[in-house]
């Protein structure tokens, strides 16, 4: 596929597009088309950083975060999105455990809990193809945010924040298992579901699904993603 | 009989010149001599893999002094099946039945946390249908009570206290009469789907659940009295596996066990969903913070969740027939199923529809089965009050008829990293008991 047949980025709600999801060629097929629809290709983006005001009460927690952050605010938050009511800050991964002391230490946003990480593979996001996603919990508010944090495949280290919020010690060495993020700082990175001898990380786009073949009758099913598909 | 076993397999300990001891049972004294014998300082208990008190498939290494325990580590993954990977493969709809196999105690929980999600993403929250939210709540009510029964049922079991558990799988069984009679299964649902449920109530739907309340009730009562004033089991659970608050805190423990600390932190409340803001219920909480204390609220909750069923068949009556899917064609799969003679869900109305009077309706089914619906691209998270904590699912669509990434935070995998805290410096007795407080099941700790 060649570059000028990419269509124009689709961004939704008509904002600046951000992270980069997939790219998706063709629309029916295993390998190659069979819809006549081959040319089509679709580049699908994140919703893109939001505009002030934020609404409800996002505004004022990224004052405060700003403000305690001081002169690293603006290298530290990379673009703040509001998207399906939900806040979501991108964070500069140097920055990440500041800001989540800032975030659990200040009586006016007192996150208290990180509801643990999710990694997400973004292969088409070139130099961002790792994400970790941190869901922090307020009780004390009653408020959720997001941080993300999106790192180069090929450099893909964050600092733990176990130091800060300790509950994230095993939800860290699952990200590390399955997409290969590793942690500085953990106090023990070790694989947590696969076997301590696997090679590779299974949740990662580009590991295969490896099912195993059903033969019957002369004919042999594929895994799952090798299947034709919609897509 | 214990034997010596130089060459088998290690497993925690590094040093190569460390004896090992193969155990079967009712032979630890001939360990205990020979550890004597040889002047070891330190003993190493593996506990598990499949130890019939770790509620699916856990190990447990326990560095042990005597009988106390010094050191305790849990490790997982032996019930990690790749669930969400595989969820990765399948259309939105199709999910459901991946997830509700997550935690296989509490199979609906996950459904309807994951079916939330996608309707958040979909913007369609608000347009399901009234019916459906009641039968949703109904059905995160009784599989509470079945988890919560399943936990301290099997909690008394570990202890030897048969009777406990076998009253308590007699309550369950008749939350699982409704909950059959009205998805068709008894666990592992599929019933929630993206939209709405799968199924309306049968005609006898609301008396059926009318009369269960009592049953259970009869049987939540007779647990109260053979457990309340038990000695033993007072003893063998009270100031036993504590865990305070800043602990909580620090671990980000959530439901009973943090309840049991005095946080009344219950998402049914702090951010209400399925219109659970317009139920009159009670979230019970203590101070003790030990096991007992984590028992004695499992049951006060489920006398709570059956106050919420109570009103949900209320509610069901005075709605009547209606539909429990969106209106929204694209989004609907075929729901108001009728369950035929061979234990399979058809909708007989729509079957006649697409089969003889529509061709377009037909393709438009195909369609919709085959190739799914599609969710604009995307990340959200939903939180629900499961019953063994917050259950959390982040979703990421990219705008196809597939999740691009399906993470779900479940309770048990978090609470489980207590169990060193809770263990160490006490019996070793005391660990199952700390088990079983802890409430996780392995299938939705590794998923």
């Amino acid at each position: 596929m060649t570059d000028d047949k990419h269509l124009e980025a689709l961004a939704p709600q008509g904002r600046e597009p951000l992270t980069l999801i997939n790219v998706r060629e063709g629309m029916f097929g295993a390998k190659g088309d069979t819809s006549g629809y081959d040319g089509l290709v679709e580049r699908v983006q994140m919703p893109g950083a939001s505009e002030r005001p934020y609404g409800e009460w996002f505004d004022g927690v990224v004052d405060i975060l700003t403000e305690l952050l001081g002169d690293a605010a603006d290298q530290a938050i990379e673009y703040v999105v509001v998207d399906r009511g939900e806040l979501t800050l991108y964070i500069q991964r140097d920055h990440l455990v500041d800001v989540c002391r800032h975030l659990r230490d200040d009586q006016d946003l007192r996150f208290e809990m990180c509801l643990g990480v999710s990694g997400v593979h973004y292969p088409s996001d070139t130099s961002r193809e790792l994400h970790a996603v941190y869901p922090l919990q307020s009780i004390t508010h009653n408020r959720r945010l997001r941080l993300e944090v999106a790192v180069p495949d090929a450099d893909a280290r964050i600092p733990s924040i176990v130091s800060v919020y300790p509950m994230n010690n095993w939800h860290e060495r699952e990200t590390w298992d399955f997409f290969g993020i590793v942690f500085d700082g953990h106090p023990s990175l070790a694989r947590i579901e696969m076997p301590d001898d696997w090679q590779g990380h299974p949740q990662r786009k580009d590991y295969p699904l490896g099912g195993i073949p059903v033969e019957y009758k002369g004919a042999e099913i594929p895994s799952p993603d090798e299947r034709r598909q919609y897509r | 009989m214990s034997t010596q076993t130089p060459h088998a397999p290690r497993a925690f300990v590094e040093d190569p010149d460390a004896p090992e001891y193969t155990v079967y049972g009712a032979d630890w004294s001939e360990v205990v001599e020979e550890a004597k014998r040889l002047g070891q300082q330190r003993i190493v208990v593996n506990m598990g893999p499949q130890h019939p008190s770790t509620h699916g498939v856990l190990r447990v290494m326990l560095e042990i002094e005597g009988e106390t325990v010094t050191e305790t580590r849990a490790g997982i993954g032996y019930l990690h099946t790749g669930i969400e990977k595989n969820m990765e493969y399948r259309t939105w709809t199709q999910g459901v039945t991946f997830c509700t196999r997550m935690d296989y105690v509490a199979s609906m929980t996950q459904e309807l946390a994951y079916c939330l999600g996608i309707e958040k993403l979909l913007g369609i929250t608000d347009d399901i249908p009234e019916r459906a939210s009641v039968l949703r709540v109904l059905m995160a009510e009784l599989t509470r009570i079945g988890s919560h029964l399943v936990a301290v049922g099997t909690g008394g079991n570990e202890l030897g206290a048969t009777t406990i558990m076998t009253t308590a799988f007699v309550a369950r069984e008749e939350t699982f009469r409704v909950i059959e009679a009205i998805t068709g299964l008894r666990t592992n649902n599929n019933y929630i789907r993206p939209g709405g449920v799968s199924q309306g109530l049968p005609e006898d739907g609301v008396a059926q659940i009318r009369a269960m309340i009592p049953k259970v009730k009869a049987k939540l009562d007779e647990l109260m009295a053979l457990q309340g004033a038990n000695p033993i089991l007072k003893l063998r659970l009270q100031n036993v596996a504590e865990l305070n608050l800043s602990a909580c805190m620090a671990l980000g423990i959530t439901g009973p066990m943090l309840r049991a600390t005095g946080l009344p932190y219950d998402l049914r409340k702090s951010e209400p969903y399925c219109g659970y803001e317009t139920y009159d219920f009670q979230v019970p909480t203590s101070t003790d913070q030990d096991a007992w204390a984590r028992v004695m609220l499992r049951m006060e909750e489920c006398y709570e969740s059956l106050k919420i069923v109570a009103q949900c068949a209320d509610r069901l009556e005075q709605l009547g027939d209606g539909p429990v899917m969106v209106a929204d064609k694209k989004i609907a799969w075929p729901a108001q199923l009728t369950l035929g003679a061979d234990g399979q869900g058809n909708s007989l109305d729509h079957i006649r529809h697409i089969m003889g009077e529509s061709m377009e309706a037909l393709i438009h089914h195909f369609k919709l089965v085959t190739e799914g619906f599609e969710v604009p691209a995307g990340q959200v998270y939903q939180a629900i009050e499961g019953p063994k904590g917050l259950l959390g699912v982040h979703l990421v669509s990219d705008g196809g008829t597939k999740p691009w990434r399906a993470h779900f935070r479940d309770p048990g995998f978090n609470n489980l990293q207590a169990l060193g805290i809770m263990c160490e410096g006490g019996q070793v007795a005391d660990v199952v008991v700390a088990i079983a407080s802890i409430d996780m099941v392995l299938g939705g700790v590794d998923r």
